[in-house]
């Protein structure tokens, strides 16, 4: 088992947000979380990664059989974890190269692999590049200053092909995005799927899921997974939206 | 007021002495000089000017000058190893306030006048007579006038009507000596019509005892001429510098000047910059890195007396454990001074909750027709930015050196020489590392 969660409850500052999330995920599955406005979907990405706004209650997480909650956010990154973030931080004056030759080499370093020199580096970049179909410009740029919505999100997945995560969460990575933009990003997710590998995919919508199709699907409301099942439930929520859900909950 | 007492009686006592070893200009400006250094006393915190800076306790060391120009055992030159990469430089020294000529021989266009202030001053009296304490006469500044009544030296850079310097001329200006020092520093700095160079001063400490470095510069900036003026300190926790600097520019002048902080004890730097003549524009820019008990307050006036100049500042400090700095950026816009355009920014980047910075951006416009325009910003590292990085697997020490790096960098790249920006570069990563500090322990390198 890739990932492991049990019970997790989380706050942010004194508001309760996880109210016990129970997960498991497996090698070569993809997870589609869904669920209404404000049910803790971000929080749950957020906790996951270590984002230090957020407390932890109470609960287990467990990456690769390790206590992920004790990890400090760099090194669950290094361990394999990695987050698409719905909202890609600008960082003007960093350079997309400077920063991702930094972190690669991280990672490089945490596995005891000796660093990448300037071409072999270039060389990585330039493959990984293609696969998102990103714009030579851009990797030149400071990380996301300036770019667009649908270049930030692309951005993500580049970023995602070069540190080559486990397991990748993506949030909210189809909005904002048109629709070439959003095959040529899930395009580029498929290809860096393998067996080995496991991908969280948080949207709204079931077009995303059309193109990066789940093998299961969550439904988070309120804090907990209320429900949980294949590709079927995806499309029965975008044709009914979450009142059965509500209903069957006896709201 | 002790103090004044002691360095009144020095100037006294040695007022004889004071007359032998400099140019006869230089000591006809000394009497007037002392007398308004004494009436006004040292700076005290008591005064707007220098609320936030405290001077007493560095005044409070007994310093060695320097009065009978005794010599350092080795030549500069071999003691100082300068690791510009590829950065070609005429270079000349400054030993506490000890003139060096460069080892090597220089080669400088015609009629450039560069070397020991004094000895240019006493052989072309006539020539430089119109300069030399002219711009710090009417400055109210009581360590100037200090300057002035205790200078024995310094070092002199004239360039003709229509000559451009292309090599850039670097003085050295070093702290050497077991015993505390304070050191009386003087620059003037000429360029006639038309003419054009670039002039990097650098301020090293390679030994580990007290300095005071007491410094004035008076730079003029003829008509149609070039200058960029580059100051870069990297001394150590137990250095104490003032600095008044003048500038006078005349019409259609380019004057650009950046004033970098690596690494200080308490710095002090006034700046006061007056366009004497229309459509001429400066660059005022200035880098602060700070870190323990280190201090540094840069006062900046720009005053557009004349209409059609142009001034732009930006000045950013980085501000870690319990430093302090100030930034008092005056602009004034004189009641003819039409069509003046003036920029003025200033930011800092704090990383603790014990760093104190004050900020005070000044703008007095008594024109109806002009351009202006200021901002301040005091705030800490983007924490979402800190996470982001971290969640690609930097450490957070390594993503908020890459924060730092990018904030100072917007200064770094106004220096318009190539291969010292290229070093600043260097120096800055270096400092966010930890790495210059080692190096002052070494003695070796700078």
């Amino acid at each position: 088992m890739l990932l492991e969660i049990k019970n997790l409850h989380a706050n942010i500052g004194d508001k309760e947000i996880l109210k016990g999330i129970n997960l498991s995920i497996n090698e070569g599955e993809i997870h589609a979380i869904m669920g209404p406005n404000g049910s803790g979907k971000s929080t749950l990405s957020a906790v996951l990664t270590g984002h230090p706004a957020y407390t932890v209650t109470a609960g287990q997480v467990f990456f690769k059989g390790k206590n992920l909650l004790e990890m400090p956010p760099e090194i669950r990154s290094r361990e394999g974890l990695f987050l698409s973030f719905q909202y890609p931080v600008e960082i003007p004056g960093v350079s997309m190269v400077n920063f991702m030759r930094a972190a690669v080499n991280e990672h490089r370093s945490y596995r005891g692999e000796k660093a990448l020199n300037a071409s072999e580096f270039l060389k990585l970049m330039r493959e990984k590049r293609a696969l998102v179909e990103m714009d030579n410009k851009l990797a030149n740029r400071s990380v996301n200053e300036g770019f667009s919505g649908g270049e930030k999100k692309r951005n993500e997945i580049f970023q995602m092909a070069m540190l080559d995560p486990v397991l990748s969460i993506l949030d909210e990575t189809d909005s904002g995005l048109d629709i070439d933009a959003l095959r040529v990003v899930a395009t580029g997710v498929n290809k860096i799927h393998t067996p080995e590998k496991a991908c969280v995919v948080i949207t709204h919508y079931q077009r995303l899921l059309d193109y990066i199709r789940p093998d299961i699907v969550h439904v988070l409301y309120q804090g907990r997974i209320v429900k949980t099942g294949d590709f079927s439930l995806a499309t029965r929520l975008e044709k009914d939206g979450y009142d059965w859900i509500k209903q069957e909950l006896g709201e | 007021m002790e103090a004044l007492e002691t360095y009144r009686r020095l100037f006294d006592n040695y007022r004889e002495v004071l007359r032998l070893n400099a140019a006869p200009q230089m000591d006809a400006c000394r009497d007037e000089a002392a007398a308004r250094w004494l009436q006004a006393g040292f700076p005290s915190t008591r005064s707007e000017a220098y609320r936030h800076f405290d001077l007493q306790e560095a005044l409070s060391i007994d310093y060695g000058m320097n009065l009978y120009r005794l010599g350092v055992p080795a030549h500069p030159g071999d003691v100082f190893r300068c690791d510009v990469p590829s950065l070609s430089t005429q270079l000349f020294f400054i030993v506490n306030d000890l003139y060096y000529p460069s080892k090597r021989p220089v080669q400088l266009p015609e009629g450039v006048l560069c070397g020991s202030l004094s000895a240019v001053l006493r052989e072309h009296a006539d020539l430089l007579q119109p300069y030399y304490h002219q711009l710090c006469r009417q400055d109210g500044d009581a360590m100037a006038a200090m300057n002035t009544a205790f200078v024995q030296d310094g070092f002199v850079l004239y360039v003709p009507a229509h000559v451009a310097i292309d090599k850039p001329i670097q003085l050295i200006q070093m702290f050497q000596g077991e015993i505390d020092i304070m050191a009386t520093r003087r620059l003037l700095v000429i360029l006639d019509e038309g003419a054009s160079a670039s002039l990097i001063v650098c301020d090293h400490a390679i030994t580990l005892s007290r300095y005071f470095s007491n410094q004035v510069a008076e730079i003029f900036v003829g008509k149609d001429a070039s200058l960029s003026y580059y100051e870069m300190e990297m001394t150590h926790d137990k250095t104490c510098r003032v600095a008044n600097t003048y500038i006078r520019q005349e019409e259609g002048s380019r004057f650009l000047t950046q004033m970098s902080g690596l690494e200080n004890g308490i710095t002090r730097n006034n700046i006061t910059l007056t366009f004497a003549g229309r459509h001429a524009s400066a660059s005022l820019s200035g880098l602060t890195l700070l870190s323990r008990s280190q201090q540094t307050d840069n006062h900046v006036l720009v005053d557009h007396a004349v209409p059609d100049c142009q001034s732009d500042q930006l000045y950013k400090y980085v501000l870690d454990d319990e430093s302090r700095a100030v930034f008092g950026g005056r602009v004034l816009v004189r009641p003819d001074a039409q069509h003046t355009e003036a920029r003025q920014s200033s930011a800092s980047l704090c990383s603790t909750e014990r760093v104190r910075m004050w900020s005070q951006p000044q703008l007095e416009i008594y024109a109806d027709d002009v351009k202006c325009g200021h901002g301040s910003a005091t705030g800490q590292i983007d924490e979402n930015a800190l996470f982001y990085m971290r969640q690609r697997g930097l450490s957070e020490e390594e993503a908020r050196m890459f924060l730092k790096f990018a904030f100072a960098s917007q200064v770094v790249d106004r220096i318009e020489l190539g291969p010292l920006q290229d070093r600043m570069r260097m120096l800055v990563g270096k400092r966010f590392r930890g790495e210059l500090a080692k190096c002052i322990d070494c003695k070796i390198c700078p």
